[in-house]
């Protein structure tokens, strides 16, 4: 027998469906049966959990990785990642990726006209210390257009992934920045009802964070699902 | 007050920049215990169109049924070079290929011990969060009374089943079917 102590299933609300219109590319990938419901078991309550070994500590700064400085306002997006109980969640891998500052992408698949920066690459990591804080040193991306509606542009966002303690508790989400007027637009961010779950996804402002003469702080808290208050027997 | 989890949001089509550097489709290397295993297969839209821009993450126990996380409290012995977490994006073509040793059986509800599976995250740009399955594995008589594979309808079973590959030794087939008659189980867990 092993003791299970499982992860909360979200709040009604809070999570995407996998099929929304809106995102047309939702329309031929999304299932169209429905989830079968299963029991945490051992397999979802481990995971993946990558400590500080994994980490190379320069990574969390984006400005820093090439010979010259990236075009751009300078941020340092800061925050914690906590469960939903607000206990902090220590030595959790974070990944990020981004647009540059004219908002292209360095990959392939993007092709749209903005220039590339051959000072940015749009890529970093970095992994929470004992109170669950993260720092990230970038530049602000800028809006991306694609083809999903006409004349669609996404508002700036920088892509987040967390594995958290467990293999239930993974996530992959969007940051996105105060005041964007794209934000009303945007299908991905708007896919969810609960007006209160949308907002949390946008960064706050932070003069507590931005460096005189150097950087504009924004502070995003990343929220994990939180665990059963009983465990079960397994 | 408790604070929902955050909303997730898709990967979309350049996650690669950001999650390259776990990649891993090797999951075993030498000296690993268990029998080795290449499991290869497609990702397929609802017109039966390859997903070039998926990506899979594999989690599962070692091949005596311990998984290298502390909640694993089980007296079974962990191998240092086995940790049991694969990265495989899908290819131009819609496919993607591990390699990795089977699993031990792990503990299940009621203490009955599951049958051998890897557990599945799937993310790719069209889903706001990620599809999560199992790959179980084909002639496992443990299959037949394994708890999560009895919470499917049994025509459905089979999708969630390794099939062994002709003339090919070692190799199974297990595709991503995300939508129509042949769609793949996805769980909520």
């Amino acid at each position: 027998m092993v003791r299970i102590r499982g992860y909360r299933r979200p709040d009604p609300g809070t999570q995407p469906p996998h099929f929304h219109p809106p995102y047309v590319s939702s329309i031929k990938r999304a299932p169209t049966k429905p989830l079968v419901t299963i029991p945490q078991t051992l397999s979802e309550i481990t995971g993946p959990v990558f400590g500080p070994q994994a980490v190379e500590p320069k990574a969390c700064d984006l400005t820093s990785q090439h010979a010259g400085s990236p075009l751009g306002q300078r941020i340092i997006v800061s925050g914690r990642v906590l469960d939903e109980d607000n206990r902090p969640l220590a030595n959790m891998l974070i990944e990020i990726w981004q647009a540059n500052a004219a908002g292209r992408y360095l990959h392939t698949v993007d092709q749209h006209g903005a220039p590339l920066d051959p000072n940015f690459t749009g890529c970093g990591h970095t992994i929470t210390d004992a109170e669950g804080r993260y720092r990230f040193v970038s530049i602000r991306p800028g809006a991306y257009p694609w083809r999903n509606h006409h004349n669609a542009w996404r508002p700036a966002h920088i892509h987040f992934s967390l594995f958290g303690p467990a293999f239930a508790t993974r996530l992959v989400t969007q940051m996105y920045f105060p005041g964007d007027a794209l934000l009303p637009f945007d299908p991905i961010f708007n896919c969810i009802a609960d007006e209160k779950a949308r907002s949390r996804l946008i960064s706050l402002f932070d003069w507590e964070t931005t460096i005189p003469e150097s950087a504009l702080g924004y502070k995003f808290d990343i929220i994990l699902r939180g665990r059963e208050a009983t465990p079960m027997e397994s | 007050m408790p604070t929902p989890a955050t909303t997730s949001q898709t990967v979309g089509p350049f996650f690669s920049i950001g999650l390259n550097r776990l990649r891993a489709n090797n999951l075993a290397g030498p000296g690993v215990s268990g029998e080795r295993l290449t499991i290869e297969g497609k990702v397929l839209d609802g017109d039966g169109q390859p997903v070039p821009d998926a990506m899979i993450e594999i989690w599962q126990a070692n091949a005596h049924g311990k998984y290298a996380h502390p909640e694993d409290t089980q007296e079974k012995p962990l191998e240092q070079s086995f940790y049991g977490y694969g990265r495989v994006p899908t290819d131009d073509h819609g496919r993607f290929r591990f390699t990795t040793i089977k699993p031990g059986s792990v503990p299940g509800p009621a203490g009955k011990p599951q049958a051998p599976h890897l557990v599945v995250s799937i993310f790719m740009r069209g889903l706001m969060k990620r599809l999560v399955t199992r790959i179980y594995f084909p002639d496992e008589a443990a299959n037949d009374s394994d708890f999560v594979l009895s919470l499917v309808e049994p025509a459905r079973r089979p999708t969630l089943i390794a099939k062994k590959v002709q003339e090919r030794d070692a190799v199974l087939q297990w595709n991503v079917v995300l939508q129509g008659s042949e769609e793949t189980v996805f769980f909520d867990c």
